[in-house]
């Protein structure tokens, strides 16, 4: 029986702060403890530390995260796939060490996925063992009133944070020294999901109506990402900041290349960025993305090439181009691509 | 002072058509406070990220902050004396005009100029004809009365000198006039273009499209757009019910096989929702030809927001133009299209025909059709039949014609014998019909 009781007292971690429904908690005042946010000083300090991670950032980009942490608002990220918008939120979370919890998106995810879930099958083995507990924990309860009294004075067992699966927004909140929030894809929900994320991103807490409010002592840094498969809603809107990615200037991807291949040779690399670049500007179903350009590079760096030859090109031009209908439309643009990126390099 | 430099410019973004909410311009206002004004591009960058949330809208973000803050002096607020004094200017009145001549002091006349400009409600201006009215309210408020007495003080005197001194006010009055016009001008740009914009909007969805003009071409095609996006954003929504109050028996049992059959997690049935599907047919002849570009530009832009249409044009014979309008830009489909098809003369029989032939299984029980067209088939045969067969296999039938009421089935006009067969058979005027009707249409599938 003991531990029965014990069980029901666990505790609430320090970073968690349960608000029974009407309280409200203090404001976000900084605390004195010790957060990861602390490297987010000024936005060249953004750009450096990103750096440091093996992320290019831009202006635009630093200047986001810096307002992000300092107006406690979300991301929202939008442009074409394969800019890196995922790859930021992953890189925030390196460079200032702390957990990167992301939630993949699709159509049908529901807060049971994203939120928290109750440990039906835990709960369902409690009320076995205390079914037999039960004679026990009743003895000397001479009436039915008695009984009642003495069950109505234990704490509610099942609905406590024993039985709580903390999915990825929960687990954010509760993160001790701050964590990046990756809610990746949002698009890919449904209305409905949006509609609940609202109140997770604008006051960094979640309502379990059987437990009360749980409130994110630390908030975490909370990027969104979008494809535009469908227009987001205002609200959501509103509530964050909002970046777009295009694909980077030459001189951008040349570093953020450089940055995964090392290996790759100056004249190399300039040239199949241009490559690349020039590739972009045609009419295409898929424009080859950063990822790719980084693997095309590794390729012809397996491939021990030193400078761009037709060929080569054409033989490699799968791994920039997944349509079959692209390649064929850019045949006859090959030589021509390949020439200017080899005077030019 | 800041704070408005902030609010007019939050109004500039909003008469340029990008949504700012107050929860925004709050940030807006902390976010400034953070970065400060003294780097221009930080400030772009900061204020990009906060107010302006689609590419659209950053495109017009950044135009009217160049626009903006090219002119605005941006204030100071580490420098408390500065603004003491003026404050201090405020309470004297405005500058006078006559000072500001002899003393020559450029910063002094760009900030009498602001400061008047503010006082004649300049960021109130909506339309180009009204940048006169402002600039003459300006130099009102420059008190160009006191300049005028002196000058005719000075006539008066009929000396030569006098004379000069006047001359030199006429010169000087000049001048400032075109300065405040310039300002006026400036503000109209800022304020109230995007304003111009959004009201010639109104007007073109109200036009009869008979009416329209070559010119409007393009922004029609803007406006369809956004009609069309509108649509899709409406209808692209919950494409599944639940059902509550049904169980899904065998749901709930695979859900809940984990805790022993105990049903935790009840399932309800669900009932999925049509998915819209048009097929469009549209005639492209002579006689709809001055309807024909925007039934086209409609098919274009709804081609690129519906995920599943499919676009048939015709005259004689009938030819699928999904490839066309899916893969070419606008002005080049329409005219691959009006000339390659649009040439022969009108047979709905003939096309219908070429409809069974080559795209019957384009007809399904959950397709709307949309005919575009004005039924006149040059008293060939209409082919009834094919088109009553064509209306029970599909969901729902709707006649979109630019023909007025009156005239159907005059001449050779076919459209009351098809009419019994449409679920909706419709004049359309303007491109908020179209609108209404396409609503409608799409309603039916929720």
């Amino acid at each position: 029986m003991e531990s029965l009781i014990s069980a029901s007292q666990f505790g609430q971690s320090a970073c968690l702060k349960v608000i029974l429904a009407g309280g409200r908690a203090p404001g976000y005042e900084k605390s004195m403890t010790k957060t990861g946010y602390e490297p987010l000083t000024s936005i060249d300090a953004i750009t450096a530390g990103l750096a440091s991670v093996g992320y290019i950032s831009t202006r635009e980009i630093s200047t986001a995260i810096y307002l992000a942490h300092n107006l406690r608002k979300p991301i929202l990220i939008e442009g074409p796939a394969g800019v890196g918008k995922t790859d930021l939120a992953a890189s925030m979370a390196r460079f200032l060490d702390v957990s990167l919890n992301r939630l993949q998106c699709y159509e049908g995810l529901d807060e049971g996925k994203a939120l928290y879930e109750w440990k039906y099958g835990k709960q369902l083995l409690y009320t076995q063992l205390l079914k037999e507990k039960l004679g026990e924990v009743m003895d000397g309860a001479g009436t039915l009133n008695a009984a009642f009294d003495k069950l109505t004075s234990f704490e509610d067992l099942f609905y406590s944070e024993t039985f709580l699966e903390p999915r990825p927004l929960l687990t954010a909140m509760k993160q001790d020294h701050g964590s990046v929030l990756l809610i990746d894809e949002i698009d890919k929900s449904d209305e409905e999901f949006e509609a609940y994320l609202l109140e997770v991103l604008s006051d960094y807490q979640v309502t379990v109506p059987e437990i009360g409010t749980i409130r994110a002592q630390v908030p975490p840094l909370v990027i969104l990402t979008s494809n535009n498969i469908r227009e987001l809603g205002d609200a959501l809107k509103r509530r964050c900041l909002h970046l777009h990615i295009d694909f980077p200037e030459a001189e951008r991807e040349q570093a953020i290349v450089r940055a995964r291949v090392p290996d790759v040779s100056d004249a190399l690399l300039k040239q199949l960025v241009d490559f690349v670049q020039g590739l972009r500007d045609l009419d295409i179903r898929k424009r080859p993305s950063i990822s790719e350009t980084v693997d095309w590079a590794r390729t012809l760096l397996l491939m021990h090439a030193t400078e761009l030859d037709e060929d080569m090109v054409r033989s490699t031009l799968n791994v920039l181009l997944k349509h079959e209908s692209d390649i064929q439309a850019v045949d006859k643009d090959v030589r021509t691509l390949a020439r200017a990126a080899a005077s030019a390099g | 002072m800041a704070e408005q430099v902030l609010t007019d410019f939050i109004r500039a973004l909003r008469s340029a058509d990008v949504r700012v909410s107050t929860g925004e311009a709050i940030d807006a206002a902390e976010a400034v406070k953070l970065i400060g004004y003294a780097d221009r591009q930080r400030l772009s960058d900061t204020l990009r990220c906060v107010l302006a949330k689609s590419p659209a809208e950053k495109l017009a973000h950044d135009r009217l902050f160049e626009l903006y803050f090219s002119r605005a002096p941006i204030p100071h607020a580490e420098t408390p004396p500065d603004q003491a004094d003026s404050e201090q200017d405020a309470s004297e009145g405005p500058g006078d005009m006559l000072d500001l001549l002899e003393s020559g002091d450029e910063t002094a006349i760009a900030m009498a100029m602001e400061r008047a400009g503010q006082e004649a409600g300049l960021q109130e201006i909506r339309f180009s004809t009204q940048i006169s009215y402002y600039a003459q309210q300006m130099m009102k408020s420059l008190g160009v009365e006191r300049l005028e007495g002196e000058m005719m003080q000075a006539f008066r005197e009929r000396t030569e000198d006098g004379q000069a001194y006047a001359e030199e006010l006429i010169e000087g009055r000049k001048q400032m006039f075109s300065r405040a016009r310039e300002h006026a001008k400036q503000a109209f740009e800022t304020y109230g273009a995007g304003a111009t914009l959004a009201f010639r909007e109104d007007v073109l969805a109200e036009t009869a499209l008979t009416a329209l003009d070559v010119r409007d071409l393009s922004r029609m095609q803007a406006l369809v757009q956004k009609i069309a996006k509108r649509l899709a954003v409406k209808h692209s929504r919950r494409r599944r019910k639940k059902n509550r109050g049904q169980l899904d028996v065998r749901k709930t049992l695979r859900a809940n096989a984990g805790f022993d059959g105990v049903p935790f997690d009840l399932a309800w049935k669900q009932t999925r929702r049509d998915r819209a599907k048009i097929v469009a047919v549209c005639d492209v002849s002579g006689s709809v030809a001055r309807v024909v570009r925007f039934f086209l530009m409609l098919l274009y832009s709804l081609n690129e927001v519906v995920p599943d249409i499919e676009s048939f044009a015709f005259s004689g014979r009938l030819e699928d133009v999904g490839d066309t309008l899916e893969t070419d830009d606008f002005a080049a489909a329409m005219d691959k299209i009006v000339n390659s098809i649009g040439m022969s003369s009108t047979d709905y029989g003939q096309s219908l025909s070429d409809l069974k032939m080559n795209h019957w299984n384009v007809l399904d029980r959950r397709t709307t059709l949309i005919i575009l067209g004005d039924g006149r088939s040059n008293y060939g045969d209409p082919r009834l039949d094919l088109f009553r067969e064509a209306a029970a296999r599909v969901k729902r039938v709707i006649w979109l014609t630019p023909e007025g009421e009156s005239l159907w089935g005059s001449g050779d006009s076919e459209l009351l014998r098809y009419r019994p067969h449409c679920h909706t058979m419709k004049h359309v005027t303007t491109i908020k019909d179209l609108e209404r009707i396409l609503d409608e249409a799409l309603s039916r599938y929720q």
